[in-house]
């Protein structure tokens, strides 16, 4: 196609559609952007910033003949739409480095005992940290109180681990139409709460089935009674690391 | 009870009542919650829920709304509930022993509701009130110049259950203090002024373009561009309609100019306002006055009355037909966050004050996504005076860049805090001297998110240019520690922060948690190599200019306030944040122990003063 709109990712040229973002776009074209708030299937969100990259950086060269690079902007690769012609680097040591320090504070804000978790091995949170090389927590931990509610008679949630990410917000809202999780408080106060006067996911009507009860990317959202079903090994991030087939989280394209 | 209700079985009534007033419409929760509150002192789980019910809304987004602002309280907190102000400026001024003292009379613990449910003592962000702090709000009513007698008649009068209605008028009185008059604040202006030079809105427009009036936000963008772009867009859907916005959200701390021309020169404000509602065409606009302005609600109701009675507000606007502009009053909450444009925006739609993604703008999708001018309080009111007197008279003045005066809040070590209006291009050692400061060692210029300037700087300038602020200058002599300024931030950006995105959620604590292990002797250079960590982060992925800026006066005066750190710093390349032999205090208690081997022996510690020992030198 002659009129394809390009970009360059990591000097590498991406073509991408009218609307589409640099995330969206990238993801497409097979070339993986690290993501955690980011779905496919839903309204970019641009919360968890792990998507950042540097757009338009230049280098000048100055009267002494030096050569400086004047950094681009810095933004999230899913709520920035893709411009022909602009250039981004996302996988340079800068932005790598900054996504690995974003990892680590979300490590030390939750209480994330990965080898106790059921969902160790298909988890985003530590199949990122992974594939970023997270080796610490870094930071010092908030080990923050975080209540287990369990009143629900199929589906647990474990708010030690929320990323608070909104997927499950979004979910409930835009899929099933029932709005049973929202955001409450502000800043290190900021939490899940469900939909209901006790405050308990028992008294919503959620349904094992619905969307919301399946797109948690992490620990949070749990199906009672299908905890470590598959064995080490052979766990989602033990056969391949998360970077390992971008086309999943490419964005679903609609039928014409 | 003070406010002479209770929170009893005529709840339901209340919620009823308040819902019809609004007619039950979600985009008013804001108002609906406030009012409601009011009334029953807190927002219980059964008001929530019929409030919810009542505004078709779901119950979570009602909480959650709940839940965001500082002044919306989901727990009862007591029918008194005093509020310190805790800026730097107050700190300055005694405010926490004061509060100690409160809280030590009343037998209570910061934050902890009394046992018998009547009063309750916590702090809150800056409150405006740096001239004559001090100052506290109590039931959101502004109380300054705290002093220990006035500690002690507050008391009593808590105890014996006194309504505020009856407390001396005095406690609640707040000043002026404008002591520099200059375009603005000596005009000789008469409501109405503007409206009667008005001539096309493109004659106008054009006059504010050429005149080269910047914001007075801090951001310096051209209001006649504003203007232009959002006069230009199309308003979308069924209820396609243009709005103009003031943003009277005047929380960095440090600031007080808006509460004083909201105070005494109104008019000159909504003036502007409905100027930029002729210019862009919108027939309605909103005054967004932060939760801590509660108090001046009913008076500038009263202008708007006064102003519509006299034909400058309302439908056809001094007899021109098809110039409809009226003016509603919408009060925030307590939450720094929604001085932020598209924040403000959110909130003003009745949602949690989350920024919001960019583009679109406001200009084109702002309030209820229709185009939006969002202006600061002060540049509304020198759109007023540019319209009655002429673009050519505000070109002359300030700097070529920008055009002007600047209403500078000026608090801190100075013989005398208030209100200041420069000509834009004054030096910052001219603001010193006028203002009677001595000895001074640090200037912060823009609040906790500016900038902090040492002695070699004064030569600078206030303009966009060189040092552009929203107006904040706070003033610290040589008595003072950098370090806790410093620190007083980083703890204000962890109060104030939304919490929508990582880097600024997680990173503001980290960065008040450094720094309050510097300030307790356990840092080394690991923390401060950490603290730069944070703040590149900060800085590079924040979602919003809070997360951008949060960084900065930590940042500022690690560079040029150095020694203030280098004080606290232990010499070693890392200490923990607890202290083992502390942590072994209760296990000494328990056993009634308290010989040497009950104790952890650091021997380093006890030879380290801190003092003249560098980080990274050999101890």
């Amino acid at each position: 196609m002659s009129d394809a709109k390009t970009f360059f990712l990591d000097e590498e040229e991406i073509p991408f559609e009218e609307g589409q973002t640099i995330i969206q776009a990238a993801l497409s074209a097979g070339k993986y952007i690290p993501h955690l708030c980011y779905h496919p299937e839903f309204k970019p969100h641009g919360s968890c910033k792990l998507c950042t990259v540097r757009i338009d950086s230049r280098t000048v060269t100055t009267e002494d003949g030096q050569s400086v690079k004047i950094p681009g902007r810095a933004a999230a690769s899913c709520t920035t739409p893709a411009q022909a012609g602009q250039h981004v680097e996302s996988e340079v040591p800068e932005i790598q480095d900054l996504r690995r320090t974003l990892i680590q504070m979300l490590l030390v804000e939750g209480n994330h005992y990965c080898p106790s978790c059921e969902k160790s091995g298909k988890c985003l949170l530590q199949g990122l940290a992974y594939d970023l090389g997270v080796m610490d927590p870094h930071f010092p931990q908030y080990f923050s109180k975080r209540e287990v509610d369990a009143s629900h008679p199929d589906v647990l949630l474990d708010f030690n681990r929320c990323i608070l990410c909104e997927l499950c917000v979004r979910a409930s809202a835009e899929v099933d139409k029932k709005n049973v999780f929202a955001i409450s408080g502000r800043g290190h106060t900021k939490h899940l709460i469900c939909n209901s006067e006790s405050g308990e996911l028992g008294d919503t009507n959620l349904a094992a089935t619905d969307k919301a009860a399946n797109v948690c990317p992490v620990g949070v959202i749990l199906h009672k009674r299908h905890g470590f079903e598959v064995p080490y090994g052979q766990r989602r991030f033990d056969k391949a690391p998360i970077s390992d087939n971008p086309a999943q989280y490419a964005p679903v394209k609609e039928q014409v | 009870m003070p406010n002479g209700n209770s929170n009893g079985s005529d709840t339901g009534a209340v919620v009823a009542a308040v819902l019809a007033r609004h007619g039950s419409d979600g985009t008013r929760l804001m108002q609906i919650l406030r009012e409601i509150q009011e009334e029953t002192e807190w927002l219980s789980p059964d008001i929530l829920t019929r409030v919810a019910e009542g505004a078709k809304l779901p119950r979570g987004q009602v909480e959650g709304v709940a839940g965001f602002y500082h002044f919306f309280h989901t727990e009862p907190l007591g029918s008194y509930r005093v509020l310190w102000s805790d800026n730097i400026t107050d700190r300055m001024a005694g405010n926490a022993d004061l509060m100690a003292r409160m809280c030590k009379k009343l037998w209570l613990k910061p934050g902890k509701v009394s046992e018998d449910g009547l009063v309750s003592v916590d702090t809150t962000s800056c409150t405006g009130l740096c001239d004559q702090g001090p100052a506290l709000l109590v039931n959101y009513r502004p109380v300054t110049r705290m002093t220990a007698e006035r500690v002690d008649q507050i008391v009593d009068l808590i105890r014996h259950k006194t309504p505020l209605a009856q407390w001396p008028a005095e406690f609640f009185h707040v000043d002026d203090n404008i002591r520099r008059k200059d375009a603005l604040l000596g005009a000789d202006f008469k409501p109405g002024d503007a409206l009667k030079a008005l001539k096309s809105p493109q004659e106008v427009l054009d006059a504010i373009k050429e005149s080269g009036l910047r914001g007075r936000g801090g951001a310096g963008f051209s209001t006649g561009q504003k203007w232009d772009f959002c006069r230009a867009a199309v308003g979308t859907g069924p209820h396609a309609a243009h709005y103009v916005v003031c943003n009277a959200d005047e929380g960095e701390p440090g600031t007080f100019k808006d509460r004083v021309l909201l105070s005494s020169y109104a008019d000159l404000v909504f003036e502007g306002m409905t100027i930029s509602g002729y210019v862009i065409g919108a027939k309605k606009g909103f005054v967004y006055l932060r939760g801590e302005y509660r108090y001046l609600l009913e008076p500038l109701n009263a202008v708007l009355e006064k102003r519509r009675a006299a034909k400058l507000l309302g439908k056809s606007i001094l007899g021109r037909t098809g110039f409809d502009f009226d003016i509603e009053i919408h009060l925030g909450a307590g939450a720094y966050i929604c001085g932020e444009e598209t924040a403000l925006l959110e909130s003003l739609e009745g949602k949690r004050g989350v920024p919001r993604k960019r583009p679109p703008f406001p200009v084109t999708s702002g309030y209820l996504n229709q185009p939006t001018a969002v202006n600061n309080v002060e540049t509304l009111a020198s759109a007023a005076l540019i319209a009655a007197k002429g673009a050519a008279w505000y070109k002359s003045i300030g700097t070529p860049k920008s055009a002007g005066t600047k209403i500078l809040s000026i608090s801190g070590d100075c013989e005398r805090p208030g209100i200041y209006e420069y000509p834009y291009g004054v030096k910052v050692s001219q603001v010193l001297a006028d203002c009677g400061a001595r000895d001074t060692q640090a200037c912060q210029i823009a609040g906790a998110s500016g900038l902090a300037i040492a002695p070699n700087e004064f030569g600078r300038r206030i303009a966009f240019e060189d040092i552009p602020t929203g107006g904040s200058f706070m003033i610290f002599d040589n008595t003072r520690d950098m370090f806790q300024v410093a620190r007083n931030f980083a703890h204000f950006f962890v109060h104030e922060s939304c919490g929508f995105c990582t880097p600024c959620r997680v990173g503001t604590t980290l960065l008040a948690n450094a720094m309050d292990k510097i300030d307790e002797g356990h840092g080394g250079e690991y923390d401060i190599s950490d603290i730069w960590r944070v703040i590149r982060t900060l800085k590079t992925a924040s979602h919003c200019g809070l997360g951008q800026t949060a960084g900065n006066a930590v940042a500022d005066t690690l560079q040029k306030f150095r020694p203030s750190y280098e004080l606290r710093l232990n010499v070693r390349d890392f200490e923990p944040a607890f202290d083992l032999d502390k942590a072994l205090s209760k296990m000494r208690e328990v056993t009634g122990r308290d010989d040497p081997g009950a104790h952890f022996h650091i021997n380093h510690r006890k030879s380290r003063s801190g003092l003249g020992t560098k980080a990274g030198e050999p101890s």
